[in-house]
């Protein structure tokens, strides 16, 4: 019947438009996340900058002697002197655990309770011990008629993880699990996930294993949401919380193999992923994989001693050192930071497993999506599979639409257990259960804060809104930018510029290999004759709050690097107070602009600092200063949360 | 100002560079190949409305002789490029797109019952999937009266369709 085609053509064109939306909100997701990835690599290089115009240490250089000094490992606080008060009715651990209290800390999560600081601390000290004893690549065998469950990322989405368990069943002799990294950062209850993976390990350290995930690392936690999550809900013993983490972090297995066969895996492989020489290292020294470079120091002038020593301990730390591979050069008044080649070779190798990502194209060449690992090819997975007679490899680190997904033949399979990762309805999560065979299963699930099914077209607008909007934030932080390409295409001044030309300008500024032309009409007006009214992409996005008295420019580039100031107060706030002194603030940012080359006036930055500091105690309290050079939507009437 | 023979070039090129775009975007690997089952959403997402068959012809033309389960760039240009500057596969109008709506309304009540609806579209014409038709319920159905108020469904699909 011809009416029936009729409907079915353009429903079917309707569905392609939908789909075709759904795909690029998904391609902007990525590139925006990829592109935060590789600003990692800009601040790596940032500090190597500092380091090239740094001075010694103290003054009287450490010379290539105990660097461990500088680094007092956290005093085994007894941590069983700190009190806990009669009012707190949440959960109370002692040790050894027992699944009454693994019950308990599930009840009291799921009603939006905390646990007790104490608690957290002795959890992660044992927690710490345990992992200890463990090797860097855990083998183990599924028991007999059992099937062993295997996880991918949770970033700190408690839901998923409930999910989970209640489908599949708790942890268990019956029920044993691998979760495969990347437990924490970007999601808000990365804390309760801790706590209840390690509470499970410490329960059934036969069942229950968890590898090490490239955001199992405090630097990553600076940028992308744990260390604030930790400090905001325990603002007492929130430091000591966060240095017992990072020792455990250092602390989890690299990777895990079960029944000899399947090689379990955050990142990837490369082509010189050695498992024998991975078993051999020591991996607690990898406390971060952020500077694998070798980097010299010469003398630097304008910083005061505190801030020099300030800086020079977390570079330190940078370099995860021990007393051997990472050493100081003294030679005629300058001082040289040096990493011998086998540690830097050796951090490569963790890089390698914890970054990496497959692809079709065979080889191995650097992941330059991410600033970090390698992209590897079917060949890569197939050699290594042969040499160590093995015959899969599950890994995570990429989220996926459908939760999972296989390539390489079916040699590898990604698995991703956060749902919705970039926004509600992105995505699903997934499990891969795993029996005797070896025979892969797969379930998929959806967590979803509407009792109401989303509708296709629903949830296209959904995750479609808030990517636009995400890019709708970039355009506007490179506005001068932008503004001076596209007059330069406006010969005529009329405001206007054809489809093209825009598309190119957008595209050579911003760097993002996204489909511009389709996504035009979502970020600029047309003129009645067709071309583009480009001065339109800015007019929806605005400062959030009324900026302090800087140029435009000055206020653009604190825009656009907000996030990279964020990582870099945080470092210098070692007590994470939220404080910084102006000095410091001064000294940062004078860096900062040397080395992006940014022209700023140094009396600009001294008004600013002067205003900033609103008590005239002589700190700054640097989330006040970025709440300020935070962009938003106009047409909010509320802030937009961050991730 | 340009000379007819530039613009037309310049008309050709922004053709190519829309569909290299669309392409791009179901381009995982980033080797300039597709799998052929995402062509009709690409082909669609250009604003055409081949029915399936139109959609086969399509495909064959551009498949390699020995199907490989892509499609590769260089064969999807030109055809594609040829299937628009011709304006092949036209937009439905929605008064006609509401006129195939009435035809099965046949007591003209206004609104169509879902069994109806699922029977034409699942048995007549090119039916569809299982899951196309759930997809189409979900959207379609008033929640309430339980029945499809196709006026009111085709213009709210419209409005996004403008877009």
């Amino acid at each position: 019947m011809k009416a029936a085609i009729l409907i079915q053509r353009w429903y079917r064109r309707y569905i392609a438009r939908l789909e075709m939306r759904q795909r690029y909100t998904w391609n902007i997701f990525q590139s925006i996340e990829y592109a935060g990835e590789q600003d990692q690599l800009q601040l790596s290089s940032f500090f190597s900058f500092m380091l090239d115009n740094f001075t010694q240490l103290s003054g009287n250089g450490p010379g290539n002697k105990a660097i461990t000094d500088f680094f007092p490992h956290s005093r085994l606080t007894n941590h069983e002197q700190i009190i806990v008060p009669e009012s707190y009715n949440g959960p109370r651990l002692t040790f050894p655990l027992t699944v009454s209290q693994t019950d308990a800390l599930l009840t009291a999560f799921k009603n939006q309770q905390q646990l007790h600081g104490r608690f957290v601390l002795q959890l992660l000290q044992e927690t710490k011990k345990l992992l200890r004893q463990m090797p860097n690549v855990v083998y183990f065998s599924t028991p007999y008629a059992k099937e062993i469950t295997i996880c991918g990322d949770l970033h700190g989405r408690l839901d998923d993880l409930l999910l989970i368990f209640y489908k599949n069943g708790l942890p268990s002799a019956e029920t044993p699990y691998v979760f495969n990294g990347d437990f924490v950062d970007r999601g808000k209850k990365s804390v309760e996930i801790l706590i209840l993976l390690f509470a499970y390990l410490l329960l059934y350290p036969d069942h229950m294993h968890l590898n090490r995930g490239n955001h199992e690392d405090h630097i990553m936690n600076l940028r992308y949401g744990f260390t604030k999550e930790v400090m905001q809900k325990y603002k007492t013993h929130g430091r000591d919380i966060l240095k017992l983490i990072q020792e455990v972090f250092s602390l989890l297995p690299l990777a895990t193999v079960i029944d000899n066969k399947v090689l379990v895996v955050h990142g990837g492989i490369s082509d010189v992923t050695d498992l024998d020489f991975l078993r051999s290292i020591e991996r607690h020294k990898v406390r971060t994989v952020m500077a694998k470079v070798c980097i010299t120091a010469a003398v630097f002038k304008d910083c005061n001693m505190y801030f020099r020593r300030t800086i020079g301990i977390f570079i330190l730390s940078l370099g995860s050192f021990s007393g051997y591979d990472t050493y100081w050069l003294e030679d005629n008044g300058s001082c040289s930071l040096v990493m011998t080649e086998s540690w830097v070779s050796l951090l490569q190798k963790v890089v390698d497993l914890l970054w990496s990502d497959p692809k079709s194209q065979p080889g191995c060449r650097p992941n330059t999506f991410r600033g970090g690992g390698c992209y590897f090819g079917p060949d890569v997975t197939r050699r290594l599979l042969e040499k160590h007679a093995l015959s899969l490899l599950i890994r995570s680190h990429e989220c996926k639409r459908e939760g999972y997904e296989l390539c390489h033949d079916g040699q590898v399979i990604t698995i991703f257990s956060a749902s919705n990762y970039y926004e509600e309805g992105s995505n699903r999560g997934a499990y891969i259960k795993l029996g005797q065979e070896l025979v892969p299963r797969f379930f998929q699930y959806q967590v979803s804060h509407t009792t109401r099914k989303l509708t296709l077209m629903q949830r296209v607008r959904v995750g479609e809104g808030s990517a636009v909007r995400a890019l709708q934030e970039k355009l506007f932080a490179h506005r001068s930018e932008l503004m001076a390409a596209f007059q330069h295409y406006d010969t005529s001044n009329s405001g206007c510029i054809s489809v093209s030309e825009w598309a190119v300008v957008v595209e050579s500024v911003l760097r993002m290999d996204l489909p511009w032309r389709t996504l035009r009409p979502r970020l600029a007006r047309l003129a009645p004759d067709g071309m583009v009214e480009y001065q339109s992409c800015f007019e929806d996005m605005g400062p959030g709050q009324p900026i302090p008295q800087v140029s435009p420019n000055f206020a653009e580039t604190l825009y656009r690097y907000r996030t990279d100031l964020e990582i870099i107060f945080n470092i210098i706030d070692k007590d994470h107070s939220g404080q910084i002194s102006t000095e410091e603030f001064r000294q940062t940012w004078r860096l900062f602009s040397a080395h992006l080359g940014v022209e700023v006036d140094n009396k600009a930055i001294d008004d600013l600092a002067r205003t900033m500091d609103f008590n005239k105690d002589g700190s700054i309290d640097f989330n006040e200063f970025l709440e300020a050079f935070r962009v938003v939507h106009k047409l909010d009437s509320k802030d937009q949360q961050e991730c | 100002m340009a000379e007819d023979k530039d613009s037309a070039e310049a008309i050709v090129s922004e053709v190519h560079r829309k569909i290299s775009e669309a392409f791009d975007v179901f381009d995982h690997e980033f080797n300039k190949t597709v799998d052929v089952r995402e062509i009709g959403t690409i082909i669609r997402s250009l604003g055409c409305f081949p029915s399936e068959g139109e959609l086969h012809d399509i495909i064959a033309e551009i498949e390699e002789e020995e199907p490989t389960g892509y499609i590769c760039f260089e064969k999807f240009l030109p055809t594609m490029t040829t299937v628009l500057m011709e304006r092949r596969f036209r937009p439905i109008p929605e008064d006609l797109l509401l006129q195939a709506f009435e035809v099965l309304d046949q007591q003209k009540k206004g609104h169509l019952e879902p069994e109806e609806l699922t029977k034409y579209l699942t048995q007549e014409g090119e039916p569809f999937t299982p899951e196309e038709m759930e997809e189409m319920m979900s959207a379609a159905l008033d929640p309430d009266r339980n029945v499809i108020f196709y006026k009111d469904f085709v213009s709210m699909m419209s409005v996004d369709n403008h877009r």
